[in-house]
């Protein structure tokens, strides 16, 4: 890299993610996405646009929904993270990772692991979603494969509501 | 290409006051970042200039949304989500929950700020023209003291402000006198419902006294350099009968104040009709009673 630049020095962030401490030595602009990816080598975050604009980067940070490629690792620094690896307790798959695989709900599984936290988000919030709830609950989570429906299927079975058609 | 972030800092000074004293000592160094919806994707892309930025995250005396019987306080670091669920919001403005229900999907409802948007002053910020109708003032603060100032005069051209190098917007202050009988309208035309930018943006409120156009503001996204209060155009509808053609009468007006342009979402040509027929849409609302 150009040496002319001057160099920031690197700092101490601490979080949780999925339960367990986390201290990592990073630049603070580095990406929260890329931290959780290279560093605490959680994989299942996933980089689709960059920009915010696709989901699937999402993580559920400090109980809420949010895309790590948005949030500089500085402001993770005491922060409660959770990666789809912290969803399944066990060999036990959450509800909704059971109710994706039944429905067919991932094709090329690049989205998924967002649009399960999206949907972890919505069920907090909304137990019992109609089609409109889910679809607003998932309007920033992008799927170039499945075209939503078994997407929607999977969410409303996991809550356990029957979509109208 | 990809930034590299070792040539940038990000500081989190501990306190707001820590924060505005880094800004007072050096001012024009450091921009601040609140929820990172915007500057991260000029960051992700490499094409964010600052070097030095400030965390605002974390400051709570920022994201209070503190109620008086006179006024409502906004702290500038509320989140989109944070507006969509307040009740007094939803009851007394309700465009504002629902331009923050537009606002991106819900994962950047939950990190955008409306302090945020406010200071990335794009003129396509769907919820300043909500801001700009309802009147609302601005309280900025700085080590030097605090100021209120009418959101109206805060943008001064594509991306400018009168915000000074050392200050912060430190809360969104908007009038609960009583609105009886008062419209409220807001439309966005976009791609697309969450995530899209708008082509389009028109928010009105306004009340049918016996028939005729009575206290209308309207305010437009995307169609100048900034989001614009319609100020002749809501001069020339006062006291008008809703009932014979205002949007006539308006829409002459309307094409003058506005100075829409071509992009890579739309056409200045698109943007001026649509807006007249958003207005004639509101107009139309205006004219006929409120369903029980």
């Amino acid at each position: 890299m150009s040496s002319s630049l001057p160099h920031t020095k690197k700092v101490e962030v601490r979080f949780t993610v999925n339960g367990a401490e986390r201290t990592v030595l990073v630049y603070p602009m580095e990406r929260l996405l890329d931290v959780l990816r290279e560093e605490c080598r959680l994989t299942g975050t996933k980089e689709g646009c960059g920009e915010g604009e696709c989901g699937s980067c999402s993580v559920l940070f400090d109980d809420v929904l949010a895309n790590s490629c948005l949030i500089p690792v500085l402001q993770a620094n005491g922060a409660r993270i959770v990666t789809i690896e912290g969803l399944a307790e066990n060999e036990h798959l959450h509800p909704l990772q059971q109710a994706f695989l039944e429905c067919g709900a991932a094709q090329c599984g690049i989205c998924t692991p967002g649009m399960i936290l999206a949907a972890v988000e919505l069920l907090k919030k909304t137990p019992r979603p109609n089609l409109e709830e889910i679809r607003e609950g998932l309007s920033g989570n992008l799927c170039r494969c499945t075209g939503y429906v078994q997407i929607f299927e999977a969410v409303a079975k996991a809550a356990g509501v029957e979509l109208a058609r | 290409m990809r930034a590299d972030p070792a040539v940038y800092d990000l500081v989190a000074p501990p306190t707001l006051t820590d924060a505005l004293a880094l800004i007072a000592n050096e001012p024009t160094q450091w921009t601040p970042i609140a929820g990172g919806t915007d500057l991260m994707v000029l960051y992700s892309a490499g094409k964010l200039s600052p070097r030095k930025l400030l965390s605002l995250k974390g400051y709570r005396e920022l994201r209070e949304i503190l109620a008086t019987p006179s006024e409502l306080a906004i702290g500038a670091s509320t989140t989109y989500s944070d507006i969509r669920r307040h009740p007094v919001i939803r009851n007394e403005f309700p465009l504002l929950a629902r331009a923050a229900s537009w606002t991106g999907g819900i994962a950047n409802q939950n990190c955008g700020t409306l302090g945020g948007n406010i200071a990335n002053a794009s003129p396509a910020g769907d919820s300043l023209p909500v801001l700009l109708v309802y009147n609302a003032d601005l309280l900025l603060i700085s080590a030097r003291g605090q100021r209120l100032i009418p959101y109206s005069t805060f943008h001064t051209g594509y991306k400018k402000s009168i915000l000074a190098p050392d200050e912060l917007i430190h809360s969104i202050i908007l009038n609960r006198a009583a609105k009886i009988g008062m419209r409220h309208y807001v439309k966005k035309v976009g791609a697309r419902n969450a995530q899209a930018i708008s082509k389009v943006y028109l928010a009105a409120v306004g009340r049918n006294f016996n028939g005729r156009a009575n206290s209308i503001r309207l305010a437009a996204g995307s169609v100048g350099p900034t989001p614009i209060r319609l100020i002749k155009s809501e001069q020339a509808l006062e006291g008008i009968s809703l009932l014979n053609d205002p949007l006539a009468l308006a829409s002459k007006v309307l094409a003058e104040e506005i100075a829409p342009i071509d992009d890579i979402r739309s056409t200045a040509r698109y943007r001026s009709i649509v807006l007249r027929n958003l207005l004639g849409e509101f107009l139309g609302m205006l004219a006929h009673p409120v369903m029980p």
